[in-house]
């Protein structure tokens, strides 16, 4: 991740190129689709200054896990900072102030962290409850992801290969429910569960994430299944397979990359929700999202933990981006454009 | 409808369509239909959700009315269409730009096309928080970049009401302009070269086939992504949360913001539950032309 993110990008026009078309007609010495060698310059120039530009706040959040309170604070801004491990300490501990001579009548610290957190002039008071509300992110996303895929894999197929009455009202309106405004819902949301025990539970983050990434789920699928040719599914049931066998055995293996795409969409939805998770958990269910703005709050303005909880936070994300960098454009579209 | 078609394979097929269908609507309709309908319910009545015991009066469309006749709540939509305006506006504009360079394929392209997708896959909350952090009027690496401009040196851009609007708009562009720019690359993409090669041989200039050919050609996409971001736009709320929580004052309110100010800090769940219809009704309006215009878009 960090390498894509440092590279250093050449800002030289290309010499040769992939997909230049052949010229047309003598007469005509360049093809319009193929800019000239100065555009292209221009073109790669300015993309590399927006470019540049817009990862600097990425950079310099991932640089400020890695300072001091003080540097992180420091008037004006520093460029380079000593290397400090203080604002992960902080991130997974508690600590509390103790005066200077009960610090000194202290045992040696036992461990660098213990020694980082007396350097200022802290003792360590317990675990954060930092690593807790991550764990709640990790298994209300693959949960959530999980319910998902298996409900929209099985949807998308009976959408994609029968002839379901009212199958475009069906979708339409399986599509329409990802237009919701959230806040809208939350209110007799936030009733249901309360009524029923869900409030701050997993399973009630976990059916409310799934039911909103099905949409997306149904749809992103249905396009991946509608690639497959039915021929396949006719010669496997030819050979003797029921039909339930040939959706196991020849269209889903079919579907693995399509099906992989869903999830992770899945679940980097459910990973970065906020506005259900900060309305209907306040403790034990709470994921990352509503949790990491309070670390700012815990013991001052302390900004590299901040920094390094949303590091934290954010690396899945941006190898995951990576990962999906060709089918952004269909999930971003619900399957609608594919290339 | 169609019952007759599937008798090839028998009930099994249909057995099966139905048995694959049926959870994913049951779950769809007992999580968005029926809070939908009991949402209305609510805007009906005086109902406060932090008195569940209290008596419950039916009070008709009155909700309604006061939404409607609360200038606050005008005010309020008025900073929303604002931010609408002023944040697509110039997402489509360096979106385009953007979508333009890249698609003349430099050497690098292929890398900066990812690199640039990177802010629009971020949490909108977790975005929102260390924005705080890069606006602080000191030690903030956005008011150092702008001091580098001849900015003043105390620049408050969350606290200066004047200013607040701006941030929001700014933080949005950076993450939004991404999509759009995705979009609009796509249908450069799906423009047919003999339409450049047509209007070559009819000597056009660049900006006749900018006009002529580019842009027609990429419209609906653009009108697509217009569509897309006034929705997700006019949803917006993790973001300004974490950034202004609407403030100062309530310069920054937008319609989600004082939806949750309602229903979960005053507790007047029947009143925001009032507000809550007429906002879904307007999103939703719009989503069923950015559906219809997707099926338009998916036939090229």
């Amino acid at each position: 991740m960090n390498t894509v993110l440092q590279r250093e990008a050449p800002l030289v026009a290309p010499e040769r190129d992939d997909d230049a078309i052949a010229p047309t007609t003598q007469a005509v010495p360049r093809h319009p689709l193929e800019p000239s060698s100065r555009a292209r310059w221009f073109a790669g120039i300015t993309v590399a200054i927006y470019g540049v530009i817009s990862l600097i706040p990425l950079v310099w959040i991932i640089m400020t896990g890695f300072r001091s309170p003080e540097d992180a604070i420091a008037y004006p801004p520093r460029i380079v900072a000593a290397p400090s491990l203080i604002g992960y300490v902080n991130l997974f501990t508690t600590r509390s102030r103790v005066a200077p001579e009960a610090l000194a009548a202290l045992p040696p610290p036992a461990t660098w962290y213990e020694k980082l957190v007396r350097q200022e002039q802290m003792v360590l008071a317990g675990p954060s409850r930092f690593a807790d509300r991550y764990l709640n992110s990790l298994v209300i996303g693959f949960g959530s992801t999980l319910l998902s895929i298996v409900l929209g894999t099985l949807a998308a197929y009976a959408f994609s290969r029968f002839r379901v009455p009212g199958r475009d009202d069906w979708l339409f309106f399986i599509l329409s429910t990802r237009m919701m405004p959230p806040i809208a819902v939350a209110i007799p949301i936030y009733l249901m569960f309360r009524s029923v025990g869900l409030s701050d539970t997993h399973l009630g983050l976990v059916l409310l994430y799934t039911v909103v990434n099905l949409s997306l789920s149904v749809w992103l699928l249905k396009g991946f299944m509608d690639e497959i040719p039915r021929e396949y599914e006719e010669a496997a049931m030819v050979d003797g397979y029921t039909r339930w066998q040939a959706f196991l055995k020849v269209v889903l293996p079919q579907a693995a990359t399509g099906i992989a795409t869903t999830a992770i969409f899945c679940l980097i939805f459910a990973w970065n929700e906020y506005a259900f998770a900060l309305l209907l958990t306040s403790g034990t269910a709470q994921t990352s999202p509503p949790f990491i703005p309070t670390i700012i709050g815990e013991g001052g303005l302390d900004w590299p933990a901040m920094a390094a909880g949303t590091t934290l936070f954010l690396l899945p994300v941006l190898f995951f981006t990576v990962v999906l960098r060709k089918h952004l454009l269909r999930g971003i579209t619900f399957g609608a454009i594919r290339k | 409808m169609q019952t007759l078609q599937w008798t090839r394979r028998g009930l099994s097929d249909r057995g099966m369509a139905w048995l694959f269908v049926t959870p994913t609507i049951v779950l769809l309709l007992a999580f968005n239909i029926f809070p939908l309908f009991w949402t209305i319910l609510l805007s009906l009545t005086n109902y406060r959700a932090n008195h569940p015991g209290a008596d419950l009066v039916w009070t008709g469309i009155q909700n309604y009315r006061r939404v409607l006749g609360n200038e606050e709540i005008w005010a309020h939509l008025q900073a929303t269409a604002r931010f609408l305006v002023c944040s697509i506006t110039l997402q489509v504009l360096l979106g385009f730009g953007l979508a333009l360079m890249l698609n003349r394929r430099f050497r690098t392209h292929g890398f900066w096309s990812t690199a640039i997708l990177l802010p629009m896959m971020l949490a909108p909350a977790v975005v929102g928080t260390f924005w705080k952090y890069f606006f602080q009027p000191q030690y903030g690496i956005f008011n150092q970049a702008l001091r580098l401009f001849g900015a003043p040196e105390e620049l408050s851009m969350l606290a200066d009401s004047s200013l607040a609007p701006w941030a929001i708009v700014l933080v949005d562009t950076w993450m939004w302009t991404p999509y759009v720019m995705l979009l609009l690359l796509a249908g450069l993409r799906s423009i047919p070269p003999y339409l450049y090669e047509a209007a070559e041989i009819d000597r056009a200039s660049e900006w006749t086939r900018f006009w002529r050919v580019t842009l027609p050609m990429v419209m609906p996409f653009i009108v697509l992504a217009l569509l897309f971001r006034t929705i997700e736009n006019f949803k917006m709320f993790d973001l300004v949360d974490q950034l202004t929580s609407g403030g100062p004052g309530s310069v920054t309110e937008l319609a989600s913001i004082t939806l949750k100010r309602e229903a979960f800090e005053k507790w007047r769940t029947g009143y925001a539950s009032a507000l809550a219809i007429i906002l879904f009704v307007a999103v939703y309006g719009l989503s069923l032309v950015a559906v219809k215009f997707l099926e338009k878009v998916k036939q090229r």
